[in-house]
Formats: structure tokens, sequence, C-alpha cells
């Protein structure tokens, strides 16, 4: 059924129809209206046979999450930013005992300073922790991500999470179309565990184990992933076949026939990407650009074999790795090695900083004239940077960083571009 | 015919005979179809209290429930020496996640049975000291106030054990620890800290809170029992002293935690929806001196200079038999 509705709402429709038995719910913004979404469902009804949890802190809700899987049902939850972190342990302790646990993040930023606008950090600190990782690109694939979410994860006895961005996702009414309950019935069969708390069948689950079998017991966790490698596209496929529509997969090339320039991102941004894509193309440009939707297992030989015959590569990332520039980067240089190109790390829209046409067309154009880079920080503001690291190197007492760039800027409202 | 007196009592231990009790009132662990849940085999240290408590308690609320019981173990003492990966001690369903979550993860396997219609199966969560009243303190309040259906074990050993005997904030004044060395004007752990978790639950109002000793193995065996008795959260804190990190005999560990109890430093209370209904009375009083006496972590009071600490380890005592009602006859 298509429908207007907000992102977080849409998130909230698509798991409700994934029949989860346990939701628990802690708030932080950009998430909080999908829990809170959910937990309507629940009161009111129209989410019957589940329960709704909320918990004091998010290290409680996954924890719980951890618990209520491990007996046999499905379970989801949600969270951004700080809440992520505040769970970390529970993220890579319940990877570590399978548990196919689905979870939302609403990307965010992560402080100090503390910043609620979105940027993909949240989820990329946790990208070793063993979880799959998939990034929507608009509402409606985040909507078909969290069907085939559950359906992965279960299969696997991994858990998910279902990245889509802060504010521009979650926020944001767009048209979707919503499947019915007996469609994505047909879609996801009844959670069958592999591992379950039960009398009948006493096992100990979480054991100590030594140098003996730590390896093999990561190894298999790292198959795992591999194996999702083929299980995300076979599913994409038999979704499009049973919704009629393409969403997921690992990667999703746009206009990359003979394009001398490729740009790689995640998210959300590869909407505006495509449309300068589609102007630069009209203007003669061979560009064009390629969406990882799996970042974790990543897709090292759909990207090789994407990428392969570019001149170079320009990675846009929505995150920093302190210290040395790009995350993904790394990962799409992997899939490069040995081949012969120019590759170029892009750091944009951190904390909510838009990412403008305009200033993504000035940014590939000088990518074509190799004129980029290594690192480029999209939009950075060098007077201001210049002027507090003048102030800083005059006096010893500088006091807080931030609140001096802010007072230094004056008042205005969140600047875009 | 002369009369010959029954003996209820041993001498000097106050442990009810067995064979003089009805069947019915006979401890969990003297049935041959006791269910030993964490069976032998396990690598505590000897005379480890943790070890004890746990088998009385778990076996208890296995009677309760005719064996339908889950556990959610914290990380600590406990849950090491019964788990060495292959091996495993337990004989019920048990998990292990992290150090300081096992009250949420015990609320996630609880709503679990409930939605799948099996919540005849009970679900504990056990953890030490530091897991329950630290760094676990958190998720542990929060399935109290939510009232979720678990009942929690403590196991008290009063520090963290499992990483070297370091202080927790159930490590009582003037014990020597690895992080309260007995050095300096105020040797041991400081007096005036701590938190006491057991009266914390009495103000959640849950339906159910008890302390027990492994010193009275029965009257544990019957708090976990009526433990079960109740729906909702239920909080049960055991104090079982660690020969290794308390500097103790092995084989004087009951001995120890009965000092503690015929004391006054540990009282045995039970709690009702928010209210105490009941404490244990002192059989025969002992000075406090007499517990500290046997534990290495307290020799620096008996040293020139401990007198002011010792008395007022004494006085600590006082004011629980006063508090508590610890006074006085009954059982
Ligand atoms: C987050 C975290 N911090 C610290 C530890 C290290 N650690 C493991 S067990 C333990 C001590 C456990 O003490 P307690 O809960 O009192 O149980 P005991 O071993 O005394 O029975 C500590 C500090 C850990 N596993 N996880
Ligand atoms: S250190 Fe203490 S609690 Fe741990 S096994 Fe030994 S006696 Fe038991
Ligand atoms: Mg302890």
């Amino acid at each position: 059924m298509l429908k207007q509705t907000e992102g977080s709402h849409a998130i909230a429709e698509s798991v409700a129809l994934c029949r989860p038995k346990v939701i628990c719910a802690y708030p932080i913004t950009p998430q909080t209206h999908i829990v809170e979404g959910l937990g309507e469902m629940v009161k009111a009804g129209e989410l019957a046979d589940c329960e709704f949890i909320n918990v004091e802190s998010e290290f409680a809700a996954l924890s719980v999450a951890i618990g209520s899987s491990a007996a046999g049902v499905r379970t989801y939850t949600a969270t951004s930013s700080q809440g992520l972190l505040f769970m970390a342990e529970a993220v890579y302790n319940a990877s570590g005992l399978g548990l196919p646990i689905v979870m939302t993040i609403g990307n965010r930023a992560i402080g100090a300073p503390i910043n609620i606008w979105n940027d993909h950090s949240d989820s990329m600190s946790m990208r070793d922790a063993g979880w799959i990782q998939l990034y929507a690109e608009t509402n409606q694939e985040a909507l078909d991500l969290h069907i085939q979410a559950f359906r992965l994860a279960e299969e696997l006895s991994c858990p998910v999470m279902v990245c889509m961005d802060g504010f521009i996702l979650t926020h944001a009414y767009e048209r979707v179309d919503v499947p019915s309950q007996s469609e994505v019935d047909a879609f996801l069969p009844p959670f069958e565990p592999r591992q379950v708390l039960d009398p009948a069948e006493p096992v100990t689950i979480g054991a100590m184990v030594g140098p003996e079998a730590f390896t093999e017991v990561r190894y298999l966790a790292h198959h795992k992933q591999m194996r999702a490698l083929e299980r995300i596209p076979a599913l994409a496929a038999e979704f499009e076949r049973r919704f009629g529509r393409a969403s997921g997969g690992l990667i999703r090339p746009y206009r990359t026939e003979g394009a001398e320039t490729i740009v790689v991102a995640l998210g959300s941004v590869n909407g505006t990407i495509q449309e300068v894509v589609d102007e630069m193309r009209e203007a003669g440009v061979a560009i064009g650009s390629v969406a990882i939707t799996s970042f974790r297992p990543f897709p090292l030989a759909a990207l090789r074999e994407a990428l392969m015959h570019a001149k170079r590569v320009v990675v846009l990332e929505k995150c920093l790795a302190v210290g040395l520039g790009g995350i993904v980067s790394d990962g799409v240089r992997k899939a490069l090695s040995g081949i012969q190109l120019n590759g170029y790390t892009v750091v944009a829209g951190l904390g909510g900083r838009a990412i403008t046409r305009a200033s993504l067309k000035r940014l590939f154009e000088e990518a074509g004239r190799d004129a980029l880079e290594a690192v480029t920080f999209l939009d950075l503001n060098t007077d201001l940077v210049a002027h507090e690291l003048d102030r800083e190197a005059g006096t010893r007492r500088s006091g807080p960083t931030a609140e001096a760039l802010l007072k230094r800027l004056g008042t205005v409202s969140a600047r875009i571009g | 015919m002369e009369m010959q007196t029954v003996r209820f009592y041993q001498t000097g231990t106050f442990t009810v005979g067995n064979r003089l009790l009805a069947p019915h009132e006979r401890s969990v662990q003297a049935e041959a179809q006791r269910a030993n849940a964490l069976t032998s085999g396990h690598r505590a240290c000897q005379g480890c209290g943790e070890a004890l408590g746990a088998r009385y308690a778990i076996d208890a609320a296995m009677r309760a429930t005719g064996g339908k019981i889950v556990a959610v173990n914290a990380t600590g003492c406990l849950e090491v020496f019964s788990t060495p990966y292959p091996e495993t001690s337990w004989q019920i369903p048990w998990i292990h996640s992290l150090f300081g979550n096992a009250a949420a993860v015990a609320s996630g396997v609880a709503a679990a049975m409930r939605r799948k219609g099996t919540d005849d199966v009970r679900v504990i969560a056990q953890g030490g000291d530091g897991g329950t009243t630290d760094i676990g303190f958190g998720c542990l309040s929060g399935m109290f106030e939510r009232n979720d259906d678990v009942l929690y074990l403590c196991y008290d050993n009063e520090a963290y054990m499992n990483t070297g005997v370091q202080r927790s904030s159930a490590t009582p004044p003037a014990a020597r620890t690895a992080t309260t060395p007995a050095m300096g004007p105020e040797p041991g752990n400081v007096f005036g800290t701590g938190k006491n978790v057991p009266l914390i639950a009495v103000a959640h109002q849950i339906p159910y809170v008890a302390t027990a000793s492994v010193a009275n193995l029965r009257d544990l065996e019957y708090k976990v029992t009526r433990a079960m008795e109740f729906r909702g959260a239920r909080y049960v804190h055991i104090h079982v002293p660690c020969p290794l990190g308390w500097g103790s005999a092995p084989a004087d560990t009951i001995k120890v935690a009965r000092a503690a109890v015929e004391s006054g430093l540990f009282p045995l209370f039970e709690a009702v929806n928010g209210e105490i209904v009941s404490s244990t009375k002192i059989r025969r009083r002992t000075p406090t001196a007499d517990y500290l006496r046997l534990q290495k972590r307290f020799a620096h009071l008996f040293q020139p200079g401990g007198e002011a600490r010792l008395a007022h380890i004494q006085a600590i005592a006082e004011r629980n038999i006063v508090k508590f009602g610890l006074e006085g006859t009954g059982a």
C-alpha cells in the first residue's frame, strides 16, 4: 500500500510486519520516533503478541534483547550515536553469541561536542563488532531492508544493523510502499533459533573460551559474514521477485559504464550524488557512482568489478578516522589492490553539515582534473580553522575549542553549504 | 525405663539433623533426586562459599519449579569456575553474557518466556557482589523497577574475587583488599563507605527481598523456595565467604559465615512488598572480634592501634542488632 509517511513511521510499520516478539526501547534522537511508533502499535493491540519493554539504558536495551533472542524469540531494538556507544559491550556480545537481533541505527554524530545531526560516526565505530551492516539510501529501501534483515539475521544466526541517516531519512516524509502482512509472511518464515534456553534441552551459552578455540570461534564469525556476501544479493533478488522492486544487495552502481570518475558513498547522500552525476553526464563528463549497501560484510569483489575500469575513485564518507582520514576508503583501496588509479577520500557531512549539489559538483570537477588532495574536508571553513589555530598558538589557557569556534561564528542558524 | 534425650541440634553447629524432620521439611540437598544443577568437577577453590551457596540456591529453585529454571550469570568467579570451555558444570539452561547486564538479560529471557507461553519456566539471574552492587547496579535497579519476573541471586563475598580481590561497594570497612591495602593511617577499606543493596532492593518495593548465608543452608533453601512463590522481581543476597580473598581457612567457611551472622554483622531478614517482615534472631551472640580474627584481611585490626577500629566495627554490629531486631527468641 502506498503511503505518505515519516521515515521512522515507515520503519515502525515494517518492523511490525516482521512480527517481533520483544522490542526494547530507550530514547535517543533521531531514532526515537521508530520505537515510539512501535510502542503505540503494541499498546493499541495492532502489534499483537509482542512485549514492548522500556528499559533504563541502551546497555540494558541490547542486554534484554540478548536475553530474549537467546530464549528463542524474534527481537528488535533501535538506537543512535551515544546510545550505540553506551551499548558497545553488548553489541560485541550479541554477535559473539550469534544472536540474530535486528537493530536500526538512526545515524548521528558522536560527541564531544554533542551534536544530534547526521553522520556515520556511530555505526562506523561498531563496524568490526561482528554485526552485518546495511545502509539504506531511501526510506523505501530502509523499510525493505528491515524485512530482509530479519531473514538474513535468522538464516545466519548473526545480528544485523540497518543504518539509515538521521533526520534526512528518519524524519523525512516520503512516499513508501508498505507491503501486506501476507507478502511479508511469505518472505520471512517464523524464527527457528539455532540455540535456545530451554529446560527440556539444557545448554550452556557463553562459556569461557581460551586460546585453544578462540581463533576458530572468531573465524566462524568471519565465515558467516563471507556467506552473507552470497546471501545478501540472493535475498535482494528474491525480494525483488516477490515485492516488485529492487532494494538491498551489496552495492548499487549508477551510470558507471565508461565512467572515468566513480564516486563511492553510503546512505542517503547517494541520491544527491546521482543528481550531480546526471547533470555532469549531460555535460559530457564520464562520471558515475556506486552506493555501498552492505558495509559489513564488505563487498571487495563486487566493488573491484564495479570500479576497476575507472581512472579515479572518489570516496565520499560521512565519517572520519581521526589521524588517518577515511574509513570507507580503506576498504575501497583494498578492493582495488594492484589496480593503478587515483583514489581520493572526501570527508563530508559531519555533524549534519549539508552536502549540496553545488559543493559536490565543484568537488567532482576538481577530482576530474586530479586536483584533489588525498584527503579533503568538504566545505571546510578554513578561515575559522586558521583563526582558531592562531588563537591557540597565542595563549596557553585558550579555553574550550568548540565554544571558541561558535563565538567566532556568531549567532548563525545551522549552517548549510 | 530411663528416657533418652533427643539431641535436636548438633553441638556447636545448630545444624538440624535431617532424619529428625518430616520428609517434606527435609533439605533439598538431602534428597537423592536433588537436581545437582551445579554439578561436581568445577574449578572453585576449596571451601568456596559461592560454589556452596549457588548449589543450594539453584537446587532449591529447581525443586520449587519442577526443574523449570533458566539461569543468567554475570561474569565473575561462579561463571569462570563453572564453565571453562568445553566443560560446564551446569545441568540447566544457562547463559553468560557480560559482567554488568545479568539482570537485563534475565528480563529479556522472562519476556520471551511470556511470549512463548512458557512462563512456567522461571528465570534466575546471578552474580557476585561486584556484578550486582557496582557494575550491574543500573540493570538491577531497572529490572526491579519494572518488576520483571526474575529472581536475582547475589553471591556476596565482599570483593571482586575473580580479578584478584579488589574492593567493591560491598567490601566492609577495614577489610584489606588488593586496592585497599593494610597501610597508612586508615589501613584497609575506609569506614563510612559502601551500600546496602538488600535495603535498596526493599526500597524498590519489589515483592520479595531476603538476605541469607551459607551458615544457615536450610534458611537459604527456604528463602529461595519462598521467592519462587512470588511473581515479579525478587532479590536474595547471600553471604558467601571466600577463603582465598578473606584469608580464612577453607575448612572454616561455614564457621566464618556463622560468626558474621551471630555477631550481627550480616543480619538475616525477609521483606515483602517493601516491608521487612521477619529477621532471624541471633542464637548465640558472638563478638565481632571472633569473626574478624578468623580472616587475614582483618589481621591489621589486631595489631597495636587497631582497638578503635575494632570498637567501631562492634558498634556497627550493635546497630544492626537493634535496627533489624536480631535479639530475642525464635528462629
Ligand atoms: C566490563 C567489565 N569490567 C571488568 C571486568 C573484569 N572482571 C571480571 S570478573 C570481575 C570481578 C567479579 O567480582 P564479583 O562480581 O564480586 O564476583 P566474584 O568473582 O567475587 O564472585 C571483574 C572485575 C569485566 N569482565 N567486564
Ligand atoms: S576466589 Fe573465592 S569466590 Fe572465587 S572460587 Fe576461590 S573461594 Fe570461590
Ligand atoms: Mg565478589
